[in-house]
């Protein structure tokens, strides 16, 4: 593939804290880590999507400014940032896996029509849907 | 005036939010909501009203209602197991905020819904849910004097 979406991101409230959550917990890679003063580009990737790039933003001087910045931080921490969709092969096994991990589910794995899905938070806010899609 | 609230303490209100979301049904009294956020009793409640805008137990009811009206939609289930499984005690009760939210009875409701095929097979389940959240934002109580010129003291408190 040559065309497509190669980075999108969410907004973070501790890029560190961020980084420990979605390698550590969710089992993405670093893709890029580079600072510039202050700033820092941040993305991973998952493990089976070499070519997308999930980047773990702080909304921060000088792109945003201050109260920008602080509207955005309230926004994820509210959870009313946009719907993020993680598929996995089994729902269930990843469930158990990341709670034990210290994940924060806000839904346990439900079966609906032959798809198996739960919801889960990253620390800032963000809300994932889990779902094992139902076999072709 | 928009208060500015630190985003550690609404992540931490987020939390009792989303545990109304998980389990509408059940009874959620301010004490339980503040220890699922961790903050003081006295302040839960302004602050998740500073928060999201409107009282946690009015959130608790757009949440019951919604979950009612999918019930409605989508399952055979009479009115009085929809109101009971929804967290509601009495089906009087359940039936006057139903029809004060949405405008019309559970029934009601039941009918124009069959007679209308929903293409959204496509679309996770948990945002399907959202876009049926019934719009509350003025008190229950509030909206049954507004429309209905009705000046008696209410029987029942609104709280669920």
């Amino acid at each position: 593939m040559s065309q497509g979406v190669q980075v999108a991101g969410v907004y973070v409230r501790d890029q560190d804290e961020a980084l420990q959550f979605y390698v550590e917990k969710l089992g993405f890679e670093v893709h890029t880590d580079a600072r510039n003063g202050d700033y820092r580009w941040l993305t991973v990737k998952h493990p089976e999507q070499p070519t997308f790039q999930l980047g773990l933003f702080k909304p921060q001087p000088p792109v945003i400014d201050e109260t920008t910045a602080q509207t955005l931080e309230e926004a994820v921490a509210k959870g009313a940032m946009p719907p993020l969709v993680l598929l996995v092969d089994d729902c269930r096994a990843a469930y158990d896996q990341m709670r034990q991990r210290g994940v924060e589910f806000t839904q346990e794995p439900i079966d609906r029509y032959g798809n198996v899905d739960a919801s889960f938070r990253d620390p800032s806010g963000n809300g994932w849907k889990m779902l094992q899609a139902r076999r072709a | 005036m928009r208060v500015s609230l630190d985003p550690k303490l609404l992540r931490r209100l987020l939390r009792s939010k989303d545990a109304m979301d998980a389990a509408s049904y059940e009874e959620w009294p301010v004490e339980r909501l503040a220890r699922v956020s961790g903050v003081s009793q006295a302040h839960f409640a302004r602050s998740f009203k500073q928060a999201f805008g409107l009282p946690p137990h009015r959130y608790l009811l757009t949440r019951r209602i919604e979950r009612a009206k999918a019930l409605l939609r989508d399952t055979e289930l009479s009115v009085t197991d929809v109101a009971f499984q929804t967290g509601w005690n009495s089906l009087g009760t359940f039936g006057r905020i139903f029809r004060d939210i949405t405008g019309e009875s559970p029934s009601e409701l039941r009918r124009r819904e069959s007679a209308v095929a929903h293409p959204l097979d496509r679309v996770p389940h948990c945002y399907v849910s959202a876009a049926h959240r019934p719009d509350l934002k003025i008190a229950v109580s509030e909206k049954r004097r507004l429309d209905g010129g009705d000046m008696r003291a209410p029987e029942e408190a609104e709280v669920p």
